[in-house]
């Protein structure tokens, strides 16, 4: 086994991080919102989950890096350009349909991720997946189901389930990118080949689309990137700006 | 937007191995996949739980309330049905 540096430990923990703050904080703006009681508490459970998911990862990650930052100054006091996650977590919510369909395509490849963190070389992050991973797996059956039910649902539900998955698609590519320190995490027995996950990925999602008597999206489509390099759509502000303003203005507030 | 209410389900959750299945609650869901799913978000959010029935609320026959007298008020005098003219031995804890 290779040895691993901490730097790049550490960026790898803050992809992973990232990646649950922002989709735990976008799933959290359906508080209130949500179409039903019922579903309203679902949404809540999964932002829940998320942001609990990327406490610890931001928190290993702050230990790793040694400079001293807590999980917070990593979630509460880092600009746009400094946040790593793929740019489908940070889409707008849009209407139900939108939202499920992002949980879909997010939580199967974070369950699959997640499942091979277990067997990590790092022990503490092999521990956070082991945690992850169950709650990923109830993330991508909730909002599978709900894929089927509104593709397969009247005309209406079926028509926004189709502009959901058209508009997200593009997004969908970016999870799989392997870039130089993907290799060298898998090399060190750190991190996940994504190469092999894709194809499992893929076959859920058919199987999903086929009982929703859905059309596949195409594999060789356009695909967006950069979110990961810090490039990010313009909706990553916004949301930010939302999630750190209390932090921001009343530095030492606690709770 | 059509609003509609989708069917209600009662539930009933076992919380520990041996015990039985008790009604904590109703919801809404469309099916039962759905139900199962909200049961877990609803009512099993801090460690209630090992196992989770959902039934239909459509599907359970209720007693009506006007049966009251006729139904349950003829055991009254029946104390002989309660198990309380044994005399227990000595040394015996639980019977």
């Amino acid at each position: 086994m290779a040895v691993c540096d901490q730097q790049d430990l550490f960026t790898y923990l803050l992809r992973l991080g990232d990646s649950g703050l922002v989709l735990g904080q976008r799933l959290s703006e359906w508080v209130g919102k949500a179409p039903m009681l019922e579903e309203e508490m679902a949404l809540a459970n999964m932002a829940l989950d998320l942001v609990g998911q990327s406490r610890m990862l931001l928190s290993y990650a702050a230990l790793v890096e040694g400079k001293g930052r807590t999980e917070d100054q990593l979630a509460m006091h880092r600009d746009v350009h400094e946040f790593t996650n793929p740019l489908l977590v940070e889409q707008p919510n849009g209407d139900f349909a939108h939202s499920m369909a992002r949980q879909y395509f997010y939580a199967s490849f974070a369950e699959r991720l997640f499942d091979k963190l277990q067997h990590s070389a790092d022990t503490q992050l092999a521990g956070i997946a082991a945690k992850a991973v169950k709650e990923f797996r109830y993330h991508a059956r909730h909002a599978g189901l709900w894929m089927v039910r509104l593709g397969d649902g009247t005309e209406e539900s079926r028509d926004r389930m189709i502009r959901a998955i058209q508009e997200l698609w593009p997004y969908t590519g970016e999870l799989f990118e392997t870039d130089e320190l993907d290799r060298r995490m898998l090399e060190a027995g750190i991190g996940v080949d994504l190469h092999v996950l894709r194809k499992s990925w893929r076959e859920d999602l058919d199987r999903v689309l086929g009982e929703a008597g859905l059309p596949l999206p195409a594999d060789d489509a356009w695909m967006h990137s950069g979110g990961r390099a810090g490039r990010h759509s313009e909706h990553l502000g916004h949301l930010l700006a939302t999630m750190q303003f209390l932090p921001r203005a009343y530095p030492d507030a606690g709770w | 937007m059509t609003e509609r209410e989708l069917p209600l389900w009662e539930v009933f959750i076992r919380s520990r191995t041996g015990l039985n299945h008790r009604h904590v609650g109703s919801l809404h869901a469309a099916d039962a996949a759905m139900a199962m799913q909200n049961a877990r978000d609803l009512y099993c959010r801090r460690q209630e739980g090992v196992s989770i029935w959902v039934v239909e609320s459509g599907l359970i026959h209720a007693s009506d309330p006007s049966d009251k007298e006729s139904l349950f008020d003829p055991a009254e005098d029946k104390i002989y049905r309660h198990p309380t003219f044994y005399d227990v031995p000595d040394g015996v804890e639980n019977i």
